[in-house]
């Protein structure tokens, strides 16, 4: 158990890998049906969210602290179980608060439970991990994927009815681009998103080689 | 075409109401396994077995968990069940049809985690469907699903042969090809009733 010690240490990165450089959307393509079907307003993708955020931390615990009760040939059917729990319980609180946000998500919000960013957390992370850690790398995924929702849902708003968080900002004469808030908007969105970061990253990776064959 | 009839049903949730163009249910093997034509077709058939099989499931389950006033208690059930009919169409299609389990392989069990099969559950439920109207909405849902994986795997089986810039290579170019179809499938949203 000598080297455990040193898996065990917190720090910055355990948070900031999920939210950059292995951000579940963006890096990973995991929980796209979310990602593409809620974003049409900002408060649509900051609730949906938070939501799956609360899941992902609530079964990263749960998980990580029966990781050695859990008998192995069980363990995907265990996981949903505690997943499934921990939907029901948003599923309530979010009619509770709101019941125009709990139209507006739909039956999204019960479809957490097949999210392949939790189930893949759980199975991948927090079965091997201790729950402060494990809580911590939820939170930054769940971060990581809240971004990616907010990426999404501002330019859809923005585009697609001239408003941010309702506000409007373009005026009265901006003609709304509707298709943005409808489902192809959706596609060319998060399309045009990873399009941005690949040209991004081949840039730095053209910058590195010049700079490379410059220090030569 | 009356709201309630099977024709109607059917047609709405296979192509009106798309549930991968439309209403971006299942958009990971959509994305994942559209690469080849074949195996989009045998993805597809898969899942709209176990998409019969689970709505009839669901349905059952449904009037059970009424009966007794336990409808919290629905999504853990329905995801058990999926589950567990994945695992069954798994075993009896390896014992009656190898072939078919071979070509299969990997995409069975992974549509347990398709979210098209549990939002098909959970739409049979909201909109009270009886069970002939089940067993139409999710013979639609999957004739959808099909449709929607082969003219995606039709069009990326092209695209290999283009010359694409490097940047729009991969996940960037399948998601603009899935705008203009899903664009497209907008044109059929004036038949909702």
């Amino acid at each position: 158990m000598a080297g455990r010690k040193k898996d065990d240490t917190i720090t910055a990165d355990t948070f900031l890998e999920g939210v950059w450089r292995e951000n579940p959307v963006f890096v990973m393509l995991l929980g796209m049906c979310p990602v593409l079907a809620v974003t049409n307003s900002v408060m649509n993708a900051i609730a949906m969210g938070v939501a799956t955020t609360f899941v992902l931390i609530g079964s990263s615990t749960l998980v990580s602290l029966l990781r050695h009760v859990i008998p192995k040939q069980v363990r995907i059917a265990t996981y949903i179980v505690i997943i499934a729990t921990f939907v029901t319980i948003v599923d309530y609180i979010i009619q509770a608060i709101s019941l125009d946000l709990y139209n507006a998500l739909g039956a999204f919000i019960q479809l957490i439970v097949v999210n392949c960013i939790i189930l893949g957390r759980a199975e991948a992370y927090a079965s091997k991990n201790r729950p402060l850690k494990a809580v911590v790398s939820g939170l930054g995924m769940g971060a990581g994927f809240t971004l990616a929702l907010l990426c999404l849902g501002s330019v859809r708003e923005l585009l697609g009815s001239g408003t941010l968080l309702g506000f409007s900002v373009f005026g009265s004469q901006f003609e709304p681009w509707v298709v943005m808030i409808l489902p192809p908007g959706g596609f060319f969105v998060l399309g045009g998103w990873l399009l941005l970061f690949n040209w991004l990253k081949e840039r730095k990776e053209k910058t590195e080689v010049k700079e490379a064959l410059h220090a030569r | 075409m009356h709201a309630d009839s099977l024709t109607y049903i059917f047609l709405n949730a296979a192509i009106i109401n798309n549930f991968v163009l439309a209403l971006f249910l299942g958009i990971c093997p959509f994305l994942g396994v559209s690469a080849k034509l074949k195996t989009a077709v045998s993805m597809g058939l898969a899942v709209m077995l176990v998409m019969l099989i689970s709505s009839i499931c669901a349905y059952a389950i449904n009037s059970v968990l009424v009966s007794y006033d336990l409808e919290f208690l629905r999504l853990i059930s329905y995801i058990a069940v999926i589950a567990s009919a994945v695992q069954l169409v798994e075993m009896s299609m390896k014992k009656f049809s190898p072939a078919l389990f071979r070509a299969l392989g990997i995409f069975l069990p992974l549509i347990t985690t398709n979210c098209a099969i549990l939002g098909l559950a959970l739409f049979q439920t909201t909109k009270e469907y009886d069970f002939v109207q089940s067993v139409s909405y999710s013979l639609g849902a999957g004739t959808g699903f099909i449709l929607a994986l082969v003219l995606m795997a039709g069009l990326r089986e092209k695209l290999e042969l283009a010359e694409v810039p490097s940047i729009s290579q991969g996940a960037a170019l399948s998601l603009m090809l899935a705008g203009i179809l899903s664009l497209a499938f907008m044109g059929f949203a004036g038949l909702g009733a």
